[in-house]
């Protein structure tokens, strides 16, 4: 395997770790905008407190994405970032506003009607921004972003605007509200009634998730013809298989309250999705201009970078491990009271 | 104004929001693995539920930096792409190492901020240690990085195209260390004296109370130590610019003109017409002494300098002046509170030292965003200095005047509001007059 192509893999697993985790997070965000009935205010604390120790070290898998892309592929990282402007910028509206929106409501006074206005902003930015997130992914994929002589000729308004990413913006969305409401089962144990909340949002969640990834399909035909070519390839119907089987071991599991096994499930049929798109996608960054080998970086960065996320994954991954024991663990169930 | 300008407004608006936050993230972990480690030692709860304060408000602030800092890292590529195509494999080393430092820290912060009951006491300790060591590390990482944008090294610039490229030479490039130092104590000397200046506002109330006299001390000691060492390695870095950078040098002092006892030029007006500065203080040899320890140096002024290669010479002297003023003023203020100390015992009694904490609570900031003014106007018209101009990296993308305003409208809303709910948190908070804090 070349360089840039295990610097690809790696930059997909953080991709895929922030879609379960960091996704998750906003999913968290947009059950507390749907939070209604007697026990909205039981369903929003637990959001909350599933959420609170963890948003900000899901997030840093974003920022690892970046950096990767940076470093390993400045050409078409400077690609992406102009054609993308648009999109990328309003996404960072987003990220700014549900992270403070979420701290300041945990802060500031707790007054129905100002705990309201935060929740109100932590809502739509929650729900904002996953869906632009998938947009830009789409866009990535469409073809219609083209590149001559090292900069973009197709304007700043290409590919984003398209069917095909409307609709990967909403499957992404619904993504991650489906994993929030599948980790949400696991995060209130104590409290049956709002787990069943959970586990019945994670099942609609799930229901939904079927025609929409049917809806990004049909549009992928005219919107993204290499994605559509992609996924009529061999090894499609596999994955396809793959995936189908980790969803309705999903939903059987949350139907009988196997949430554990619910969450190894939801978390093996976003990992198959995501590493889908990105086979269908394989070897290009940007459709068709631009390939993980025509762009990547000289071989000194590229080794360098190899170590540097050797070192790194040697102190984040056992820290890692420590924060969700603690605060996902069995142990952290038995005693959860601060 | 053009697009280009709005570019670098969006750019140094987001910075300056910025970097208060990732001082703080620097600074606020210090103090608070002091308070719980003091606690840890002599079991005395005042330092707990300093801890535990302190902690609160440093939650609110962390989050705000960690979404501050997202931000920027993309905005190096949406507001300069054709910078990050070429500069991305060069310094993309340091980033990702910044990275997993970030991790860390994030990691260990909800660990420290959420995690009282579920660990140990000393184990909950280490977990504050590891927060402040790469809270340091993801400083130190970030300013490598700018660093190189100020000394570039590391590469082979031929023909427009950069070729042989050697991200650690380029890392260890010759501005890294004195930045790095400079920041890092930066951060100690800022949240030091801001919190000392919070603190000495209650004693000035009630100068028994033992939470503040103990916020207080940590404040102070942080803060006063660190300001003498902030001050020899803004002289080291000084001598560094001079050698590396002379025309920041020489905008820096307002220095036109090269000569051999050269005046070291305060305050006044720099005139680039007339290559004069009017109405300044200026102290005979003062920069010859400065920079070459020596009366006779000869000291390039900006006259060595292409014209359409001086960077904003009033901005960056001003700039530099103001921290300097914030730096001495801290310094001697660092002094007094040490002689008083040292002669009379309890610094806490004198009214007066404590109003002068009071006043000096903002300027380890003032000082952290007018050097950070000097670094970065000094740098320009160079994007990456003396191979790529500013205006040469910046998008295509047009109206940036949109993005620009918006992104100024939120921080500015978001300044507000932390504010607000910072103070509303201490003040909500704030210990009983008498010395039941627990």
């Amino acid at each position: 395997m070349t360089l840039e192509n295990l610097l690809a893999v790696v930059t997909l697993a953080s991709l895929i770790l922030y879609a379960l985790m960091g996704g998750a997070d906003f999913g968290g965000g947009v059950w507390d905008t749907l939070a209604l009935g007697p026990r909205a205010r039981r369903q929003r604390e637990a959001i909350a407190d599933a959420i609170g120790p963890i948003w900000e070290a899901n997030h840093v898998w974003l920022i690892l994405v970046i950096v990767l892309l940076f470093t390993a592929w400045p050409r078409a990282f400077a690609i992406m970032m102009t054609a993308l402007h648009v999109p990328l910028t309003a996404m960072l509206l987003g990220i700014v506003l549900r992270g403070t929106a979420f701290v300041f409501r945990k802060y500031d006074s707790k007054r129905d009607e100002v705990q309201r206005r935060w929740s109100r902003i932590f809502g739509i930015s929650s729900v904002f921004t996953p869906f632009v997130q998938g947009l830009t992914l789409g866009a990535l994929t469409t073809g219609a972003i083209r590149v001559q002589n090292g900069t973009v000729t197709t304007g700043f308004f290409a590919g984003w605007l398209t069917p095909f990413a409307i609709a990967c913006g909403v499957f992404a969305l619904v993504l991650f509200a489906f994993l929030a409401a599948t980790f949400l089962t696991l995060d209130t144990e104590r409290d049956s009634e709002v787990q069943n909340d959970f586990r019945i949002r994670a099942l609609i969640a799930e229901a939904a998730l079927g025609p929409i990834a049917l809806v990004v399909f049909l549009t992928s035909r005219a919107g993204a013809p290499e994605m559509y070519r992609g996924l009529t390839n061999w090894w499609a119907p596999l994955l396809l298989a793959g995936t189908s089987v980790f969803a309705l071991l999903v939903l059987a599991a949350l139907w009988r309250k196997r949430f554990r096994l619910a969450r190894v499930a939801a978390i093996g049929q976003v990992t198959l999705i995501l590493a889908g798109w990105s086979l269908a996608q394989y070897p290009h960054l940007i459709y068709p201009d631009l390939t993980i080998a025509n762009t990547a970086a000289p071989h000194a960065t590229l080794r360098l970078l190899i170590i540097a996320l050797g070192c790194g994954a040697v102190i984040l991954l056992p820290s890692l491990y420590y924060l969700f024991r603690i605060f996902k663990g069995e142990a952290a169930e038995r005693n959860s009271t601060d | 104004m053009t697009d280009f300008l709005f570019a670098r407004a969006q750019m140094g608006m987001s910075l300056a929001f910025h970097i208060i936050f990732a001082a703080v993230g620097i600074g606020m972990p210090v103090l608070m693995v002091i308070a719980e480690g003091m606690h840890l030692r002599n079991g005395n709860p005042v330092y707990l539920d300093l801890a535990k304060r302190w902690a609160r408000g440093t939650a609110i602030l962390f989050a705000v930096g960690a979404v501050s800092g997202t931000v920027l890292s993309f905005e190096l590529g949406l507001l300069w792409p054709k910078f990050m195509e070429h500069a991305g494999a060069i310094i993309g080393m340091p980033f990702s190492l910044e990275v997993f430092a970030f991790f860390t820290e994030a990691i260990f912060l909800g660990l420290f901020l959420y995690g009282w009951k579920r660990l140990s006491p000393v184990m909950h300790w280490l977990t504050g240690l590891l927060v402040a060591i790469s809270g340091i590390l993801s400083g130190v990482f970030v300013v490598t990085a700018n660093a190189w944008m100020n000394t570039p090294v590391g590469f082979d610039f031929v023909r427009g195209q950069f070729s042989n490229i050697q991200p650690i030479a380029a890392m260890l490039n010759p501005a890294a260390l004195h930045e790095v130092i400079h920041m890092t104590f930066a951060a100690m000397v800022a949240t030091g004296f801001v919190v000392a200046g919070i603190h000495a506002f209650f004693l000035l109330r009630d100068s028994t109370n033992e939470f503040h006299r103990a916020a207080f001390h940590i404040g102070a000691i942080v803060g006063c130590v660190s300001i003498p060492f902030q001050i020899l390695s803004g002289d080291l870095a000084a001598n560094r610019v001079a050698k590396y950078q002379p025309a920041k040098l020489a905008a820096m002092e307002a220095h036109y003109e090269t000569r051999r006892g050269a005046p070291l030029i305060i305050g006044g007006i720099p005139d680039d017409e007339k290559r004069q500065t009017r109405y300044a203080l200026e102290i005979p040899n003062g920069l010859s002494l400065l920079v070459g320890r020596d009366p006779n140096t000869e000291v390039p002024g900006l006259d060595q300098t292409p014209r359409d290669e001086w960077p904003n010479v009033r901005l960056v002297h001003w700039s530099f002046d103001i921290m300097v003023a914030c730096g001495m003023t801290m310094f001697g203020l660092a002094l007094w509170t040490g002689a008083r100390r040292w002669r009379k015992g309890d610094v806490v009694k004198s009214k007066w030292l404590l109003r002068a904490f009071v006043l000096a609570a903002p300027l380890g900031f003032i000082a952290i965003e007018a050097g950070w003014m000097v670094t970065e106007l000094g740098r320009q018209p160079w994007i990456i200095y003396g191979v790529m101009r500013t205006c040469e990296a910046v998008t295509p993308m047009k109206n940036l005047v949109i993005p620009f305003t918006t992104f100024t409208c939120v921080y500015l809303f978001l300044s507000v509001t932390l504010v607000f709910l910072l103070k509303r948190q201490f003040l909500q908070t704030a210990p009983p007059r008498d010395n039941q804090t627990q």
